[in-house]
């Protein structure tokens, strides 16, 4: 099975793990994620203002060229991935704003690409059942929280890939892994997102507020879906802990770090040393590595 | 040559402002067959109507038309000054050029509003040129009613029928009257407690000789129209029989199983032979046959023992009555919205979130807890409560769109209630707007925040959540413009109103419309709200829509006004707009019986005279048709008229456009 692939912008530069670990987790699945010939960046927000057409030019873009390498797209970053859902959503719809973007980018794309989070190829294309035979190294006895978010689940009649309040899809996927998900207060809270450009004090706040719920609720490392939100959580985390008392701190990777882990992966290839937190001496205690 | 008079009516300026009516009457004059017009500044007023009567007879006018408004509004007005003045009172037509000419036209100068009311009142002239004198239609009326759903609505529109001297059967399909007041604790706005406002009319309703009680019971069936339906009722097993039940209580004393009270909505367990409540009415317990062993695979049997006059009959069956009514009054009701649906707020996961309903059963003094506020995970009083308004209520993308009315009210009054049992208890509340319309009603919401303490915070919940025993409630107050974060010790959530499960199939038995929540629809939301578009079926109640106690009350009585009535001659009258088939065409495609859609079109044999059928037809059940002239479409053979806007009217108004 071959998947065509949009890494995006964070993922070439910034968070080059996500992207590797993913990578090589689905080839040693079965499958490939082949990077788009040609894409560009999504924008990376969807705009609020139901005439700012020329924001989704960009995503546009990235989903004809996507259409004429397969019906299907998949994506890391949930920021990406919600802005080409959206506006994917917008160009099948309305007919009239089809027209006119697509009359601007000079394409005839109708949206027929359907758009998927690599969390819902795992889950709807290959299978928690097929990725948890394929699991060499359980990650058995971590207790581990699924950070979502807000960009992978909200606004829900857009995305839909899981239930906005009660989601399972990662937590599915973490027991699939030998793990042991818990359920934390803030899982689908938002982690500051933006305000990292101007606000530290917020983001500091939130994803503070993240981390000490996830702990609090028994976690003992974090997996995220999105390269902001890592970025924030990491970020934060020298703040809250002296802030916090009590709080000695968490480790967060991204789940497709977790992904390749659990299936074997050489620990070098999953860029651990690239994360600001450091997850080795919980891997150590856990007899994992 | 007919002699047909025209009146323009000015309505004040409502006409008038863009329409020139006298222009419009002189230029009737001029058409063939008019004998006299005028116009003139309320025709409906009483020198209106009398001067409409007096031109009819100076000139013999043989037809008329009043151009005006809307003929929803005053046809019947004009109709009967007609017939007063000795015409057939269906020779008098109606040209809209009010709600469909004048209102919608803005331009001063009257041009275009005088030239179409022109058009459209010529249009009318040539349709009344080929109008035919119609006669009512008279009806016999059978004088009993039946009234579905014992709910407060119900109970009170069988009550006042009974009372006007008719017959009333009741039918409820639980095991007792009350509906949901009998689950209420107290009630706002006067704090009377709900049983003993409840339970004498209940009695009550039981006693009358008049009223037929059938509990356990549901309409299965419907059939025929106004002063003469014919109603199915399927009548549940109780397994016990009803005659000669004392109400002893021995049986639920001595049953041994145990399962979840519906009636307590999860906080308590009742027998597998129970009455719903300790007052229920009739007092006559029922067997739960799913959860009984003895229905199930013959064990057990210890009911059946200790009956002293051996009423239980694990045999029974669901009977099928037939009964014959002339009207039908349907007042079932509301449920709660499933709370599960709202994630964030924890229901169904969390046990100390509860609904406003399970709040009112804790303070009930017959609830599972004798009345003392005590959270349902430990039985610990909480100190403090968090009540979330508007759940599902004015949220269209997860709930519903409409306000449902009377959680502001109980939600302060669940506020007082906890203050007078937990006095250092602190409450807060979670609202969007206050709406506490009506008697009394704000200055019991002003009690409750200045006298009983609340804290109202003007926000959403965002999340609700578990901490060490606590519910922790994140939220916005939007008056500081800060988040707040309580830990509570229970949450209570007020739920959006919604129509019953089984609303729609019901209502399509009956005939009658719902709205896009299932909610019946009165026939006219203003002037006739307790009616159905179906003649002879009446609302009371929630059925309709959110509302309290008073207000369904006020409609079962209003609707048993309107039973009585109709009741109150033998026959009754009604308007001859049906549609009629053409028996020399009708090749018998049934096309217009599937289209109806109030099934009054029934099928009929021709006979020859040794008996042998020789032909089929379509024939219309005056009765029950409505006029809405959807047969008329559906005919291939143009078979079906409609009297009153037959083919050959319909076509001389547009020929003369
Ligand atoms: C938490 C809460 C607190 C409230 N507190 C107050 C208060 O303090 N004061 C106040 O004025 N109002 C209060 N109300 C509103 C009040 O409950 C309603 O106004 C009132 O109960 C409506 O009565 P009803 O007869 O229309 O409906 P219901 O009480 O719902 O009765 C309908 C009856 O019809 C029966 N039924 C349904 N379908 C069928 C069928 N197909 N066949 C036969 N029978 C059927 C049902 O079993 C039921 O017995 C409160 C509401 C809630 C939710
Ligand atoms: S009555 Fe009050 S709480 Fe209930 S829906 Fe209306 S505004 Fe919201
Ligand atoms: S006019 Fe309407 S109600 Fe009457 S028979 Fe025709 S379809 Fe039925």
């Amino acid at each position: 099975m071959k998947i065509p692939y949009y890494p995006g912008c964070t993922l070439n530069t910034f968070a080059k793990s996500f992207d590797e670990s993913a990578r090589d987790a689905a080839s040693a699945i079965g499958f490939e994620m082949a990077e788009l010939k040609q894409w560009n960046c999504c924008g990376a927000t969807f705009p609020l203002t139901p005439d700012n057409l020329i924001a989704l030019s960009a995503p546009a873009k990235v989903l004809s060229n996507a259409g004429k390498e397969g019906d299907t797209l998949t994506t890391l970053c949930s920021v990406c991935y919600n802005v080409l859902k959206r506006t994917n959503k917008v160009l099948r719809d309305n007919r009239e704003k089809r027209a006119t973007i697509n009359g601007f980018i000079e394409e005839e794309y109708d949206g027929s690409v359907n758009v998927l989070h690599f969390l819902e190829v795992l889950r709807d294309k290959v299978g928690f059942d097929k990725v948890k035979a394929a699991v060499k190294r359980p990650l058995a006895g971590i207790k581990t929280g699924a950070y979502y978010g807000c960009m992978l689940l909200r606004p829900f009649e857009d995305m839909g890939i899981d239930n906005a309040e009660r989601p399972t899809v990662f937590e599915n996927l973490l027991k699939a892994l030998g793990a042991e998900p818990v359920e934390f207060p803030n899982r689908i809270e938002c982690c500051g997102a933006h305000l990292a450009m101007n606000n530290e004090e917020v983001v500091t706040k939130l994803s503070g507020n993240v981390m000490t719920s996830a702990v609090g609720s028994g976690a003992e490392l974090i997996v995220t879906s999105c390269p902001l939100c890592q970025y924030n959580l990491e970020k934060s985390q020298d703040k809250v802990v002296s802030s916090t008392p009590g709080y000695t701190g968490v480790p967060v990777i991204y789940f497709t770090q977790a992904l390749g882990l659990a299936l074997g992966q050489p620990i070098e290839s999953l860029g651990f040393e690239k994360n600001v937190t450091d997850v080795m001496p919980l891997l150590k205690k856990k007899g994992i590595v | 040559m007919p002699r047909i008079g025209v009146f323009v009516c000015q309505c004040g300026n409502n006409i008038a402002a863009t329409v020139d009516t006298k222009k419009v009457a002189e230029e009737m004059k001029k058409l063939p067959g008019v004998v006299y017009t005028c116009d003139y500044k309320f025709m409906c007023s009483s020198p209106g109507q009398d001067m409409l009567r007096q031109a009819i007879k100076e000139n013999k006018l043989d037809g008329l038309i009043v151009s005006a408004c809307s003929p929803h509004m005053h046809e019947k007005t004009f109709r009967k000054a007609a017939e007063a003045a000795g015409l057939n009172p269906y020779q008098c037509e109606i040209t809209n050029i009010r709600e469909q000419c004048s209102w919608v036209h803005h331009d001063t100068t009257k041009a275009v509003g005088t030239v179409k009311s022109i058009d459209l009142t010529r249009m009318t002239i040539e349709r009344l040129k080929k109008n035919r004198p119609l006669k009512k239609i008279k009806i016999p009326v059978k004088k009993r009613a039946l009234v579905i759903g014992g709910g407060i609505a119900g109970i009170q529109a069988a009550l006042d029928i009974a009372d006007g001297g008719r017959e009333v059967i009741l039918v409820e399909k639980e095991p007792s009257i009350g509906g949901n007041m009998a689950r209420l604790s107290e009630t706002f706005p006067t704090m009377d407690c709900s049983q003993c406002i409840l339970t004498p009319k209940m009695v009550e309703a039981e006693l009358n000789e008049n009223i037929t009680l059938l509990t356990y019971s549901e309409v299965e069936k419907v059939d025929g129209y106004i002063g003469n339906f014919t109603v199915q009722i399927k009548r549940k097993s109780k397994f016990v029989d009803e005659e000669r039940c004392t109400g002893c209580g021995e049986c639920i004393e001595k049953c041994p199983f145990k399962t979840e009270s519906a009636f307590e909505l999860g906080l308590a367990k009742r027998k597998v032979i129970y009455t719903p409540f300790p007052q229920s009415v009739p007092n006559v317990p029922v067997i739960d046959a799913p959860n009984c062993p003895k229905i199930q695979k013959d064990k057990c049997g210890a009911c059946a023992i200790v009956c002293g006059p051996k009423c239980i009959d694990f045999k029974m069956e669901d009977k099928i009555v037939t009964e014959e009514v002339g009207a039908i009054v349907v007042a079932t009701g509301y449920q709660l919205m499933p709370n599960e649906r709202f994630g964030e707020y924890g229901y169904g996961r969390i046990k100390d979130v509860i609904s406003g309903m399970q709040f009112e059963r804790l303070a009930s003094s017959s609830g599972p807890t004798g009345g003392e506020i005590r959270r349902p995970s430990d039985g610990k009083v909480p100190q403090n409560v968090v009540f979330i308004q508007c759940v599902g209520s004015r949220d269209e993308k997860k709930g519903v769109s409409y306000c449902s009315k009377v959680c502001c009210m109980y939600t302060a009054k669940h506020t007082m209630l906890y203050k007078h049992k937990v006095h250092d208890g602190q409450s807060y509340v979670f609202y969007m707007d206050i709406r506490s319309g009506g008697k009394r009603y704000e200055e019991f919401v002003r009690k409750a925040i200045e006298h009983d303490d609340a804290m109202y915070l003007r926000g959403r919940v965002s999340r609700v959540y578990e901490k060490d025993g606590k519910v922790i409630v994140q939220g916005a107050d939007t008056l500081s413009g800060s988040q707040v974060e309580i830990e509570a010790d229970m949450v209570v959530l007020a739920t959006a109103i919604v129509s019953r499960e089984g609303a729609d199939t019901l209502a399509q038995k009956l005939g009658i419309g719902y709205d896009k929540y299932k909610f019946y629809n009165e026939y006219h939301p203003k002037l006739r709200p307790v009616e159905t578009v179906t003649a002879g079926i009446f609302l009371a109640g929630t059925c309709m829509g959110p509302m309290d106690i008073p207000e369904s009350v006020a409609q079962g009585s209003a609707a048993a006004s309107k039973v009585l009535a109709l009741f109150s001659a033998d026959e009754m009258a009604r308007e001859p707009i049906t549609a009629g088939v053409n028996k020399t065409t009708c090749n018998a495609c049934w096309d217009c019986v599937t289209a109806c859609p109030y099934s009054a079109i029934e099928r009929e044999s021709v006979k020859d005279r040794q008996g042998n059928i020789v032909k089929w037809l379509a024939r219309v059940n005056e009765g029950v048709c409505q006029g809405c002239g959807v047969c008329v479409a559906a005919c291939r053979s143009k078979s079906v008229d409609l009297r009153g806007y037959t083919d050959e009217q319909v076509f001389a108004a547009i020929n003369s456009f």
